[in-house]
């Protein structure tokens, strides 16, 4: 999965340099400028190297669900046993959970840019948790279907169902692991207002995350 | 160095036309009204060969050419846009140029209905082997379904027993009886994996895959037999699935058709 | 994270075996890791193909040594037919995933693109470990799968569905071989899915101070094109390897239609479709075979300017025709299917887009004779290659006009014509880019030198020997020889098709025992070749201007500034008839 990215980025920046690279980004040469005199300041600073492969990633993560929303209208255009499933009431608890985690991570950052420690950490725990609770919910959701007789294999929309809120755990999984790691250096106190690029990064996947959420759910339960 | 490579790559040219004009092994006779795919390949092989072997050749030539000689000196080229705009437009014109006139054949077998009085057969394949059927004197073809496969009673695909309509269906196994000049509807179908209908002397081909039904339709223009290979991998006995395809006389197909209504 | 020993500037490599060789977080051992993976599997691609072409000219022959090799796929010497079907499909798989994939990109790629940028190192090292592993347990899966109980998968490299979902009902290798199959492909698109990111990454963000875009090598242009390629394609076939794997062995119709009867057993499934796993399968393997080529094509205009002493011609047009390829290589996946029963108008669309894809190509292939022309050619093994290359890409690119039109294909689809066609432009063109990426770069990753003469015969000997086995499959083709038969002779109009097979199969056995000659090459020369200078080429690019090997961080600790252009060769006025990108001299 895309989101072992993750635990590459550099969580705690290191006294002397900002990727363990020592010093190379440091003489301030590098980048865009044409060194012929004819260029400009360079466009992307060095440390933004996480937030490129961040977008990559999420490239990659959206093709993932491209090619399995088009597998999904194409399915169901084209058989005559599909069978739609209703939206289990847990799934909007969990939707809802997974609106307010980005609330919250939103809350925890406003409160870095502030240097607003504590807050910071705490709305970051609460993000986790959150994330946490949405996990156990889809599972809840999951067990509930399965009293139901609703298996993998019962009919296409029910294969959809498991196939695409299983992978869209396993990236919150990732997502969450990186809050791990993210909380691991707020608490070590390695993160300021001028030193959040991890944070930023995991903040743009987290709402990515909640983002395909919220298509996976209308995809699922309110088209067709 | 150089005109070895030179050497090497005129001699490719000149195997290859060679190979191509003197047709050591080329299409079968053509035996369709589907005479377009002829035009369009020639058409298309000379466009290709005259392109291939400029290509080859201006290769050698300048490998041979603009060899180091020890005193000669490369000249500082960078480019020339005019060039450019020249060769992407000429390519441009003659490859889609191309490309559109090869949909004639296309259109002719996908968007040209086969006539109303087209004869239907359906094919079905399965692993190993093609099944034929025709509709009989009522014109109809009966039900089926793959609960009433039974091959030990040769009812492979399945047809309902109980379907009137059914009862006077032709079904024969790799073998395919057309009469001459008589425009044919295929209905493919497959029963397990997805297989390829393949009839080289009227140059078609068409998957046959299964949960699809899928029409082609021909015309044959001369009596004959031919072959049916498979040309979709569908397991290990893929290079032994053949079918015949007989094209016969009108008063040979009613004869043919006679003895298997009687045979039934 | 990153634990590498750094201190200010100069970096050196870690001390213990473990970390600087196997888990190591430098790009140019990782570079080298992924080379003799691909390595490995094109040498084990190379023996199936033998064994299958054997099998070809003399169907009916006997091999008793086999036999006692072989004891169930060649019970008595005599090939089964389920066997060579898993040759063909572990032959295809191997080389299109392990080896074209992997050598050119995660090989050459990996070692010289952050030399050719000017940077430490890539712009995730960890990351960069860990695509190389994760590439390397899907091969290991993959070979597991060649000896997996059951039989080998034998459902070509295309693997469709229903033969290839439906489990062991539908034949030989279509257990846990097809399961382990479908396993290893999906943890290869992750692997190379982080690859390409590190790529896009390194390319966008450690650029050198003066490396703008329009500096950058057609190499590094290649690369970058193609990480964005595997970063969007992949995961299409990701996805469609997990509904694949879910059919097989979760109970799920993605691709299953429902009532088969399959040997005689009614199977049960809803309705899904065969023609959806096309889909999604093409769509990730059109790109796939831009990733094979284009860095090829970008190994090609290094070389063909390096060796003609000459600019590439139309730098420009270059990187607007790799972009150009790039992009239009995601609309072009239904020309693969013009057959399958998809609508018969979107195969129309499909078709002119397929053949406007040619333009782009063509452009390249004028622009490599533009940059031969008026140069002053040294012949050094690399040149050849590229040579060989562009006469290989044109004779492969040709047959693509025949195929790309709807109306043609109805005949030549799944024929031989198509395997010389795809052969020739993706397999041996891609592989020339490999071997001429090998002569050139093998002085600055190793410090020494490679044999020039033996080199030369190996050039000639695989040369003559390819196109003398690709090339008459076209005219099987034209014949009508259908793809994956084991033995054409129950057919009788491929009757005079036995002098062919036999043919091929002579000149593969030649052109395979060639390869011993590059083996030997490159493994002597490892220990014994000559001592390599730093630009043994007098080369322009900024790897050749640090030492052979290049120390563990690169520039040693320095950072190279570019005043110029990748490919500035007899300049007028200028005193030597190369100027390195680093060099500030003013003409």
């Amino acid at each position: 999965m895309p989101t072992t990215a993750l635990p590459e980025v550099e969580w705690a920046p290191p006294k002397t340099s900002d990727n363990g690279h020592g010093g190379f980004h440091h003489d301030g040469h590098r980048g865009f400028d044409r060194g012929d005199g004819r260029g400009g300041p360079r466009a992307i600073p060095p440390a933004d190297k996480y937030r490129i492969g961040m977008w990559c990633a999420l490239g990659a993560i959206v093709m993932l669900f491209v090619a399995f929303s088009s597998a999904y209208v194409y399915r169901q255009g084209l058989s005559f046993d599909w069978q739609p499933l209703q939206a289990l009431p847990v799934l909007w608890f969990n939707t809802a959970v997974l609106l307010i985690s980005s609330l919250t991570f939103e809350l925890s950052r406003r409160s870095l840019r502030r240097d607003h420690t504590t807050p910071f950490r705490a709305w970051l725990s609460v993000t986790a948790v959150l994330g946490l609770v949405f996990l156990v919910g889809q599972y809840v959701a999951w067990r509930q279907l399965a009293a139901q007789g609703i298996y993998l294999g019962t009919n296409p929309h029910s294969s959809f169902f498991y196939v695409l809120t299983a992978l869209h755990a396993v990236h919150l999984a990732g997502g969450i692991l990186a809050l791990g790691f993210v909380l691991r250096g707020a608490v070590r106190g390695r993160f300021t207002s001028a030193r959040r690029s991890a944070v930023d990064v995991t903040a743009t996947y987290w709402h990515f995350m909640d983002g395909l959420w919220i298509y996976l759910f209308v995809l699922l339960f309110q088209l067709g | 160095m150089g005109l070895a490579i030179a050497l090497v790559l005129l001699l490719l040219c000149v195997a290859s036309v060679f190979l191509f004009s003197g047709h050591y092994g080329w299409f079968p006779p053509l035996v369709s009204t589907f005479t377009d795919y002829d035009k369009q390949f020639t058409l298309t092989l000379i466009v290709v060969a005259v392109v291939f072997i400029l290509a080859q050749l201006a290769l050698g030539l300048f490998v041979w050419r603009y060899r180091d000689r020890g005193n000669n000196q490369a000249k500082h080229i960078e480019g020339n846009n005019t060039f450019e705009w020249v060769w992407t437009s000429l390519t441009f014109v003659i490859f889609i140029g191309l490309g559109i006139l090869g949909q004639r054949m296309w259109a002719d077998l996908h968007f040209t209905e086969p006539p109303a009085d087209a004869m239907v057969v359906e094919v079905t394949a399965q692993q190993f082997q093609w099944n034929f059927r025709y509709s009989g004197p009522d014109g109809q073809f009966g039900h089926t379904d793959p609960k009433y496969v039974d091959e030990s009673a040769l009812n492979f695909i399945g047809l309902d027993p109980h379907d009137p309509a059914g009862k006077d269906d032709i079904m024969t196994m790799n073998r395919m009886v057309v009469p001459v000049n008589q425009p044919v509807k295929v209905i493919l179908h497959s029963k397990d994996v997805t297989h390829s209908f393949f009839v080289p002397w009227f140059r078609i081909k068409q998957d046959a895959v299964p949960g699809m039904t899928i029409t082609i339709h021909f015309t044959a223009t001369k009596t004959g037999e031919y072959e049916i290979p498979c040309a979709e991998l569908c397991g290990l006995g893929h290079y032994k699935m053949r079918g015949v395809l007989d094209v016969v006389t009108p008063q040979e197909f009613q004869d043919w058709l006679k003895k298997q209504a009687t045979g039934q | 994270m990153s634990e590498a020993i750094h201190e200010a500037h100069v970096h050196h490599p870690p001390k213990g075996f473990i970390r600087k060789y196997i888990f190591s977080l430098d790009h140019k051992v990782i570079g080298i890791q992924y080379y003799f993976l691909a390595l490995f599997s094109v040498l084990v691609g190379i023996t199936l193909s033998l064994l299958f072409r054997m099998h070809l000219a003399w169907p009916n022959a006997s091999w008793d040594f086999m036999g006692k090799l072989f004891p169930t796929g060649m019970p008595g010497g005599l090939m089964t037919p389920e066997f060579y079907l898993s040759m063909v499909t572990m032959h295809g798989t191997l080389m299109v995933f392990f080896v074209l994939t992997t050598a050119p990109q995660g090989g050459f790629g990996n070692y010289i693109l952050p030399i050719q940028i000017g940077a430490e190192d890539m712009a995730f090292p960890v990351l960069n470990m860990l695509s190389f592993w994760v590439t390397f347990v899907a091969l290991v899966v993959m070979m597991m799968s060649l000896f997996a109980v059951g039989g080998a998968p034998l459902s070509g490299w295309t693997a469709y569905p229903p033969l290839s979902a439906l489990g062991s009902i539908s034949g030989p290798g279509e257990g846990l071989g097809q399961t382990l199959w479908v396993i290893s492909l999906a943890i290869f698109c992750v692997g190379s899915m982080l690859g390409a990111l590190n790529f896009i990454t390194t390319t966008l963000n450690l650029r050198a101070k003066g490396m703008t875009l329009m500096r950058m090598p057609l190499t590094v242009w290649a690369w970058f094109t193609t990480s964005i390629l595997g970063l969007l394609a992949f995961p299409v076939l990701l996805a469609g390897g997990i509904l694949l794997l879910l059919d097989r062995v979760g109970g799920t119709s993605f691709f299953i239609p429902a009532g088969l009867v399959v040997n005689e057993q009614l199977v049960h499934h809803n309705g899904g479709s065969p023609l959806l796993w096309q889909h999604l399968f093409w769509f990730f393997g059109h790109p796939e075979v831009y990733i094979a080529i284009l860095p090829g094509m970008g190994v090609t205009s290094q070389l063909l300017a390096t060796f003609a002493r000459k600019p590439v011609f139309g730098y420009k047009a270059m990187v607007s025709a790799i972009l150009g390829i790039g992009f239009l290589g995601f609309f072009v996946w239904g020309h693969h299917m013009f057959v399958s029963g998809m609508s018969p108008f979107s195969a129309v669309a499909f078709s002119l887009l397929t053949l406007s894809i040619g333009v782009p190509s063509a452009i390249k292939t004028f622009n490599w004779l533009g940059t031969l022309w008026k140069g002053k050619i040294q012949f050094k093994t690399p040149m050849l290659f590229a040579i060989g290359f562009v006469s290989l890409f044109v004779t492969g690119g040709v047959s693509g006009i025949f195929l790309g039109q709807t109306g043609l294909d109805l005949y030549l689809h799944d024929t031989y014509f198509v395997l010389a066609h795809f052969h020739l432009i993706m397999g041996v063109a891609a592989i020339f880019g490999i071997f001429g990426a090998t002569y050139y770069w093998f002085p600055k990753m190793f410090g020494r030198m490679m044999s020039e003469t033996w080199g030369k015969v190996h050039f000639w000997l695989t040369f003559v020997g390819v196109y003398c086995i690709f090339f008459p499959m076209h005219i099987m083709g034209i014949a009508g020889h259908p793809r994956r038969y084991s033995d054409p002779s129950n057919f009788k109009y491929l009757a005079g098709m036995s002098t062919y097979h036999q043919f091929i199969t002579i000149a593969t056995f030649i052109t395979a025992a060639a390869q011993f000659i590059f083996l030997i090459n490159l493994f002597w020369s490892l220990w014994k070749g000559k001592k390599a200078e730093d630009n043994p080429w007098h080369a322009t690019t900024l790897e050749w201007t640090i030492p052979s090997p290049p120390p563990h961080d690169n520039f040693g600790g320095k950072v190279p500034v570019v005043y110029r252009g990748a490919y500035e060769y007899s300049v007028p006025g200028a005193k030597q008839d190369f100027i390195m990108q680093n060099s500030p001299e003013e003409v």
